[in-house]
């Protein structure tokens, strides 16, 4: 008890000589970078797995692209099962002269099954009924861009509907700010009425089953073997895999990002650690004259570690709750999504990380203390009792890579990031130090001050080098996410040309093909290049059957397991390239053209034949070609073009992409009332979406970064720190030959700004090379960096560390040099 | 107090170099012994050796019929902490405690319930009372000294160290010091052990060793 006491009384005294404050900063740092990730993540986990149980609407659902066959629901009854149907589709909503694309689902008496929906017409309440018929409910999205109110009306289709209320809960729908479309509930039985109903119609199937989980089991076994494979079943547990998949590899991500702050918190803790024990080496001789035991001055420190750590673990983790929490309301449409609050399993991953660091790097040190000899206090010259640089260095190691590979959740991946990155520190250490020492060796062309500036730097080259990386690497990132970026957009957007199609037009029926070219002369706008378009799922290659189960990578499995859209033409279209193969002349037959990356994907060469199921019926043909497609080129583009007698006979449909020029805006506007079943979706509108995500998710990953950043400067002010007595025994040096405090101020500001400006200009070298290299190897596009990356790079690193490391080292000047050189400070 | 043929060797680059040579002598309980030789005669080496602060090549020390170097390193320094007392050239008081907190440092290694009270009337005795609050930065030498006085007699030691007790301070506060350990030492009954080179404390001293090169001058 004593022992406690006495411990946290040390503690409380040494507070002022810093390197607690030096231990604290980092490993709130580290445990407030974890913590906002895992807490942010887990949120959204939350949200799924909370809509996972309402998601969709039933014990059992099967959906599909077609009809159900009427056995299905036979089954179900004969079991004493509910069920009920719904059909889901997207549709152009109409209010006055503004159309918004939308999210139909009609669905029929008795829906949901499972889950409750509120609404709010007057007044918020669990619906008890499903629309009325000549009524539909609307989200709030739908209502704000149309701007309009419960009781307005809209035309969907050839038909008026009134508004009857708003949906304020909503299930069996994708997850609020991932979907797409707002989305509009309708009476199954209105559905017909509006004409939206056509072949080729992008309509979504859902047969929802519920009751006895035992009979549930048991039809769920039956349909197992007479489900088609366009067709999909699910329950609970499958719900929205894809959007669970990116959220664990976004968490992962993001969880490595937060790392790398731990591993400079880690850098910093083990710098200010290690002067710790410096500092209390004879302290620890005199206690253990004294009649300590080595346990005793063990727990000593250990007590006040710990103290520590659980400060630390609270303060980092209330960091991480607050920085969550702006994260969420920065970024609109998870504000909108209200959230739930986050659990306590992220605290505890982040505080059980913060407690490895401290024991990884700062526990070492800590034991060395317990073997001081007694002697010291006779012989001052004894020094640090020895301890293997090996075990020291290889617990820090083995921290991180056990870190690393907690939070990457694969060996592989962990130990790759973990040894990339430490690679990349140690190229750019190695390059800072050299770049240290090549100033230092030039010294002689600057002023005096600057000489001395060089010198200093270039004589704690290693301290130095660390820290100019440890600055740099937060540096680079925030440089990556917001200049690069912006000019990557920029370029991206660039390389456009101006009259880009910018609006899609799908879903035109055969028999609307040639009023759609009518209603396009009339409007003085060029006839679209309407192109048709079959639904279809690939079944077998080379005569072997595929499914989901056949590939390993998740992207395949999707492929396969869905249908896609097929085309057939005569003429490759002019935005593709032929890489391989051959096009087909005019007239041949049999013959299939698949785009280069899903061939890979799928693993199909020149050669193959595939086999496709298009609306119950098998054709097979043979791979003649390859293509390379420009996706974003906004033109209309197919992974799989066929010969046209391989596919004209079946239900097709037609879509085109065209230039919409401002002063035609109008056009689109009319068209909606005329073929109401046709979607004209505004690619602009979409590119503007896609850029809000990227712009979210880069705000995200910055947040993540400026730990990092911060971690950086815990860096600096450890190693101000660790070199602080040295300073101020030169200071006094200095001062005793006559250097007067303003020289010495100035001598200081020049080490920080060399530091600040090497910082900046390695930040801003790593942050034009990588966007270099996501140019030149992920976007396909040359790369122009913006010349303002230096001097922001430089001129933001040289402020900075001059203002950081001038509120650290403010002091070190102001001590009467007599005082310092006797030691007695 | 009995040192045994105590023989100290260190490597000095590759050959190895002895500090001290078969050194033996008796202290009885209560008896007072100055250690005195010039500068690297091997003082301090001995009186190292003589608390346990450090290990002999050869030789023994044996502490109340206790073997002193059968023990291990932990066993040492619980004997220290139950027989011994130091005071030291340098003071060597912690930087980060008051006087009083420095005094009371080993009652609180011991595990004494009763340290503050204790520690109280130790800065009592040495006359600092009143600057029982203050850190050691903020104390003369001669102040910081008598702290380091307070701290070694506080746990009533059997036995006191002394390594140049007045080495850092100038003649009339290190008299001052000296007359005030002395005093302590009489009241109560300590073996005092003292390495100096101020042959008058010397000469206030029961027995002198004296030391050259090493080896014991007779």
């Amino acid at each position: 008890m004593n022992l406690l006491r006495l411990s946290l009384n040390l503690l409380r005294r040494d507070w002022r000589a810093g390197e607690w404050r030096v231990l604290l900063l980092a490993l709130v740092l580290a445990v407030g970078s974890l913590a906002t990730v895992g807490l942010f993540a887990d949120r959204v986990r939350q949200v799924l797995q909370q809509q996972a149980l309402s998601l969709i609407g039933a014990d059992l659902r099967i959906t599909s692209t077609r009809p159900f066959s009427p056995d299905y629901r036979r089954m179900a009854q004969a079991r004493g099962l509910r069920d009920v149907q719904s059909r889901t589709f997207p549709s152009m909503v109409a209010r006055g002269e503004q159309v918004l694309l939308g999210e139909m689902q009609a669905v029929e008496v008795g829906y949901p099954l499972r889950g409750k929906i509120e609404i709010d017409d007057g007044s918020v309440h669990v619906a008890h009924a499903i629309p009325a018929r000549g009524t539909v409910w609307a989200d709030e999205r739908l209502l704000r861009r149309l701007n309009m109110n419960v009781g307005d009306e809209v035309g969907i289709g050839a038909q008026r509907f009134t508004v009857a209320a708003r949906i304020v809960k909503d299930i069996d729908q994708s997850v609020g700010f991932a979907s797409f479309a707002p989305r509009v509930l309708m009476n199954d039985e209105d559905l017909a009425a509006t004409g939206l109903l056509q072949e080729g119609s992008r309509i979504s199937y859902r047969l929802m089953i519920a009751g006895d989980a035992a009979q549930v089991k048991l039809l769920r076994a039956e349909l197992q073997e007479k489900i088609s494979g366009n067709e999909k079943m699910e329950d609970v547990r499958d719900a929205r895999p894809e959007i669970r998949t990116a959220l664990e590899r976004a968490e992962t991500f993001l969880g490595l990002a937060a790392l790398t702050a731990a591993i400079l918190a880690g850098a910093a803790m083990a710098l200010a650690a290690r002067r710790f024990v410096l500092r209390h080496l004879d302290g620890c001789a005199v206690m253990r004259c004294l009649g300590a035991q080595q346990g005793q001055v063990l727990r000593l420190f250990l007590y006040q570690f710990i103290l520590l750590g659980v400060v630390a673990v609270v303060l980092g983790g209330l960091l991480g709750y607050v920085t969550q929490a702006m994260l969420v309301e920065s970024i609109a449409s998870m504000r909108e999504a209200s959230l739930p609050q986050p659990g306590v399993l992220p605290l505890l991953k982040a505080a059980v990380s913060g407690f490895a660091l401290l024991l990884g790097f700062a526990f070492l040190p800590l034991l060395q203390l317990r073997k001081v000899s007694p002697l010291r206090v006779l012989c001052r010259e004894l020094g640090l009792p020895e301890a293997s640089g090996w075990l020291i260095y290889g617990l820090a190691l083995g921290v991180l890579a056990g870190l690393f590979l907690w939070h990457a959740g694969s060996l592989k991946l962990g130990l790759a990031v973990l040894g990339g990155l430490l690679a990349g520190l140690l190229v750019f250490g190695w390059l800072a130090w050299l770049l240290l020492h090549g100033l230092a060796r030039n010294a002689l062309l600057f002023q005096s001050r600057w000489r001395h500036a060089f010198n200093n730097l270039a004589r704690h080259g290693r301290s130095s080098a660390v820290q100019v990386v440890a600055l740099s690497l937060g540096g680079m990132a925030l440089l990556l996410l917001t200049l690069v970026r912006a000019d990557l957009m920029q370029a991206w957007q660039g390389k456009l040309p101006p009259d880009t199609p910018n609006r899609f037009l799908v879903n035109v029926q055969p028999d609307q093909y040639q009023p759609v070219l009518d209603f396009f002369a009339r409007q003085s706008l060029p006839p679209p290049q309407l192109q048709p378009m079959v639904r279809g799922r690939l079944i077998a290659i080379n005569e072997e059957s595929v499914n989901g189960d056949s590939y390993p990578d998740p992207r395949a499995k999707g492929l396969v397991e869905r249908e896609f859209n097929l085309s057939y033409m005569e003429q490759m279209p002019g935005w593709n390239e032929l890489v391989s193969g051959v096009w087909w002349k005019a007239g041949e037959s049999g013959a299939l053209s698949v785009e280069e990356g899903i061939a890979k994907t799928l693993n199909i060469h020149l050669g193959d034949s595939l086999t496709y199921d298009v609306a119950g019926s098998r054709f097979t043909a043979r791979v003649t070609n390859l293509r390379k497609v420009q996706w974003d080129s906004m033109k209309v583009n197919f992974f799989v073009i066929a010969t046209p007698e391989l596919l004209k006979d079946f239900p097709t449909s037609y879509l085109s992409s065209f230039y919409l020029p401002p002063d035609k805006v109008r056009a689109g506007d009319e068209l909606s009332p005329e073929f109401p079943n046709i979607l004209l979706i505004d690619t602009g509108a979409v590119i503007a979406q896609v850029r809000s995500i990227m712009d979210q998710i880069a705000q995200t990953v910055s947040a993540v970064f400026l730990f990092t950043l911060l971690s950086g400067l815990a860096v600096l002010y450890a190693a101000m720190l660790a070199t602080q007595d040295e300073r101020s025994f030169d200071a006094a040096i200095l001062r005793t030959l006559g250097a007067d405090s303003r020289y010495l101020r100035r001598l200081h500001l020049s080490e920080f700004a060399v530091l600040g400006g090497l910082s900046g200009l390695f930040a801003a070298a790593g942050a034009v090379l990588l966007g270099w290299v996501l140019a030149r190897f992920v976007l396909e596009m040359p790369y122009k960096s913006n010349p303002l990356i230096w001097l922001i790079g430089m001129g933001g690193g040289v402020f900075i560390v001059v203002v950081a490391g001038w509120f650290s080292t403010r002091n070190s000047i102001k001590l009467p040099p007599l005082r310092v050189l006797r030691a007695d400070y | 107090m009995q040192a045994i043929q105590l023989t100290k060797q260190v490597l000095s680059g590759d050959s190895p170099l002895t500090i001290l040579h078969d050194v033996t002598f008796q202290v009885e309980a209560g008896e007072s012994l100055a250690i005195v030789g010039a500068s690297g005669s091997g003082k301090s080496t001995l009186l190292g050796l003589l608390a346990g602060l450090d290990v002999p090549s050869s030789g023994n020390v044996l502490l109340h019929g206790a073997d002193l170097f059968a023990l291990d390193e932990d066993g040492r320094a619980r004997l220290r902490g139950e027989l011994a007392g130091f005071v030291f050239q340098s003071f060597q008081l912690l930087p980060a405690l008051n006087a009083l907190e420095n005094v009371m440092l080993p009652l609180e290694l011991a595990g004494a319930k009763d340290a503050r009270q204790r520690a109280e009337v130790s800065l009592q005795q040495v006359g600092l009372s009143a600057r029982a609050h203050h850190l050691p930065k903020h104390l003369s030498g001669g102040e910081q000294q008598r702290v380091a006085l307070a701290r070694a007699f506080v746990t009533r030691p059997k036995i006191l160290f002394a390594d140049e007790p007045t080495g850092n301070l100038d003649a009339a506060t290190g008299a001052q010091v000296i007359e005030l350990m002395l005093e302590l030492n009489r009241a109560q009954g300590t073996t005092l052990i003292l390495v100096t080179h101020d042959e008058s404390l010397a000469g206030r001293c029961g027995k002198q060793l004296r030391l050259a090169a090493g080896r014991v001058v007779v």
